[in-house]
């Protein structure tokens, strides 16, 4: 087949919505996508574990505790089945690391905010775990067979984590004046940012219109917000609390909520760098990746050993 | 009175793995790899999930008490308050309202996590042990605590296979993990005896048959850790002087900010549902 | 710098759910032995009680057909539906068979 009659096989496969697997003829630009998409969602992951591992410690009671931990380690968990979905496209996972500790590689901008409250882990799993199933429930279905499957398994465990951060948010809805407070509190806090999760307005997106194409996305950024504000404003009134947007009102024609222009020049400050936390979320990840290097370096060196003494 | 005995005997295990569990927790997230992140946090929750079980046995005899039996049973006024006004407890209140003198941990569990090498060794040293103990409880006579030995037991036998191949895997390495493992061996080593040591509460324990007398798994307990060290290549630590103190309640100082961290939230806001 | 160390090579996972199924891939990881493998599959693929057993090959070890082959390896398998029970008319009296 020439270069042209290859492409053309692909794009028809895409079409006809079967899937690409590893080693199938892909375009570059259509691996390069994936490696960026995947690797940066790898990445959301394992940086995302550091916020919520921060109140591990502190969780109000046993189970709380538990729960936290369980769902701390799945995101890790989910980090793992990524990477390990980016190294079927020709990047090694230490590749993927470097580009995340010299911050070439990008991660999800909410995860450097700061988690100051207890009611944050109830915002988080709520909010942020919400809005990234919203994300990730279409990709078990993108075209890309490894990033499917590993979406499939990330979406089924996901399921627990939204629930437990409701429950944590009804508790304190239900609780004293002051948990009230703390609740009400943290949706303030996170309910933007967790809108400018889904990336940037579509019609400012970069990548939006290729990913479509290729069925790497099924929804756009703006389609996918929108039915996060309708379903969550719901939730919101459900648990009691004051809507944290003033301009959110229903629009009959629309059949959709309306609410505020987000505020993008502070989600393009956070993405270069220059949100609260990112300088340290980067620093705790390097440090652990480095005072690791000699325990690595320590089980492959024993492995070796291991195999020489097998084969003499 | 022997519930008195079988509920602070219960505390007693409650604690070092709650302790234990607290410690690790605080590695999530920072592990040298992701795979052994989430081996190292699997580790943790079971060991969350038996200090869970023990706590709740041990709240329900707390509520099982007659009044004038639990009318001075901690020294912590939050807890104590709560039970003289009739109220049940529950684990969470055994957990978070006890201050560092109630707790009856050992002190190894309470040392801090270090570099990788010392949180294996302490890892290694407790969880031989703790499998020693739940072994020999099976045979409690309290059939509570032998239902809950008996479940742990099976995470405990996987808590010492991670903690024994790392610690063969280090020592037989490179120079620096040999070393380090070496160094952190002989660090944890001096809060081994206290395990071995019986207390007077589980002298008591032992003699109405709830309890282990943990004095004889001593000399099986160094043989299994012998074995190991030499097969990773090291020397067998040694310790001038075995610290105590911690499973009667006098600590190192790291307990006082284990707590402080672990009860923050309850202290700070009492009495609320989470 | 760290990077220049050799990484932990990488690992097929396969797990069999329940008895009398088959190990079905469950995903990849890496890890310095074999033995460290099935330990780390145990720990990253079966937290929600996945598993009874569980294989694991390094990935190098696999060899797959070429993708390019895939019409001439599976497409002549199409027109041999005798091979299916469902290809054979027989009476409705006739049971278990």
């Amino acid at each position: 087949m020439t270069q042209v009659s290859f492409e053309a096989s692909f794009q028809k496969k895409i079409d006809e919505e079967i899937m690409i697997e590893p080693q199938d003829y892909m375009p570059d630009e259509y691996r390069k996508t994936l490696i960026r998409q995947i690797s940066q969602h790898a990445h959301s992951e394992i940086v995302g574990m550091l916020p919520e591992a921060n109140w591990i410690t502190r969780a109000p009671s046993l189970r709380r505790k538990a729960v936290l931990l369980a769902k701390v380690q799945d995101e890790g968990g989910h980090g793992l089945y990524l990477y390990s979905a980016a190294e079927t496209l020709g990047i090694t996972r230490d590749q993927m690391l470097h580009q995340l500790h010299t911050g070439v590689a990008k991660y999800s901008s909410i995860f450097n905010y700061p988690t100051i409250t207890w009611a944050d882990m109830g915002a988080i799993g709520w909010l942020v775990d919400g809005a990234a199933i919203m994300n990730q429930v279409p990709l078990c279905r993108t075209s890309y067979g490894p990033y499917a499957r590993a979406m499939v398994r990330v979406c089924k465990e996901e399921s627990f984590h939204q629930r437990q951060g409701f429950e944590i948010m009804l508790n304190l809805s239900k609780g004293t004046p002051v948990q009230k407070q703390m609740a009400q509190d943290a949706l303030n806090r996170w309910w933007a940012p967790a809108l400018m999760m889904f990336g940037p307005l579509d019609a400012v997106s970069p990548n939006t219109a290729k990913s479509m194409e290729w069925r790497i996305k099924r929804f756009t950024n703006d389609e996918l917000r929108q039915r996060f504000i309708d379903v969550t404003v719901d939730q919101i009134r459900l648990l009691g609390l004051a809507l944290p947007d003033e301009n959110i009102k229903w629009n009959e024609e629309r059949g959709h909520y309306d609410s505020s222009e987000l505020n993008w020049d502070e989600f393009w400050n956070v993405v270069k760098g220059n949100g609260p936390c990112n300088k340290e979320r980067l620093a705790t990840r390097v440090k652990a990746w480095e005072d690791g290097a000699w325990v690595r370096e320590a089980a492959s060196a024993y492995a070796e050993k291991r195999k020489t003494k097998k084969a003499a | 009175m022997s519930s008195v005995t079988t509920l602070k005997y219960t505390l007693q295990l409650a604690d070092n793995v709650l302790i234990m569990g607290q410690r690790l927790a605080a590695l999530c997230g920072k592990g040298p790899i992701l795979e052994q992140d989430i081996a190292l946090t699997n580790i943790s929750l079971d060991q969350i999930g038996q200090a869970r079980s023990l706590y709740q046995y041990a709240a329900t005899i707390v509520n099982n008490m007659s009044v004038a039996d639990k009318a001075q049973l901690f020294n912590a006024p939050l807890l104590q308050e709560k039970i003289n006004n009739k109220l049940s407890i529950t684990e969470d209140d055994l957990a978070y309202l006890r201050d560092a003198w109630d707790y009856r941990n050992c002190l190894l569990v309470e040392q801090e996590n270090g570099d990788w090498a010392y949180t294996v060794a302490r890892s290694f040293f407790f969880d031989r042990f703790q499998y020693l103990l739940y072994t020999a409880m099976l045979k409690s006579t309290d059939s509570t605590l032998a239902a809950i030995a008996e479940k742990s037991l099976k995470e405990v036998q996987y808590h010492i296979k991670w903690a024994s191949e790392w610690v063969i895997r280090l020592g037989d390495g490179t120079d620096i993990s040999k070393e380090k493992m070496q160094q952190a061996l002989q660090a944890r080593w001096e809060y081994t005896g206290e395990m071995f040591t019986m207390n007077e509460l589980e002298k008591e324990a032992y003699n109405i048959g709830i309890g282990v007398d943990v004095s004889q798994l001593q000399q099986t307990y160094q043989q299994q850790i012998e074995t190991i060290v030499q097969e990773a290549g090291l020397q067998m630590p040694t310790a001038a002087w075995m610290q105590t103190g911690g499973k009667n309640g006098v600590h190192t100082e790291h307990l006082g900010y284990i707590l402080a961290e672990m009860q923050y939230l309850q202290r700070a806001y009492p009495n609320m549902e989470w | 710098m760290s990077n220049e160390h050799k990484e932990w090579p990488l690992w097929e996972v396969f797990i069999r759910s329940k008895a009398g199924l088959d190990h079905k891939h469950a995903g990849s990881l890496h890890a310095a032995d074999a033995q460290m493998a099935i330990e780390n599959a145990r720990d990253v693929y079966t937290r929600r009680m996945e598993g009874i057993s569980i294989w694991v090959v390094e990935s190098k070890h696999i060899h797959a057909s070429n993708p390019e082959e895939a019409d001439a390896f599976f497409d002549p398998a199409q027109d041999k539906i005798y091979r299916h029970p469902t290809f054979y008319n027989l009476p409705d009296e006739l049971k278990h068979m």
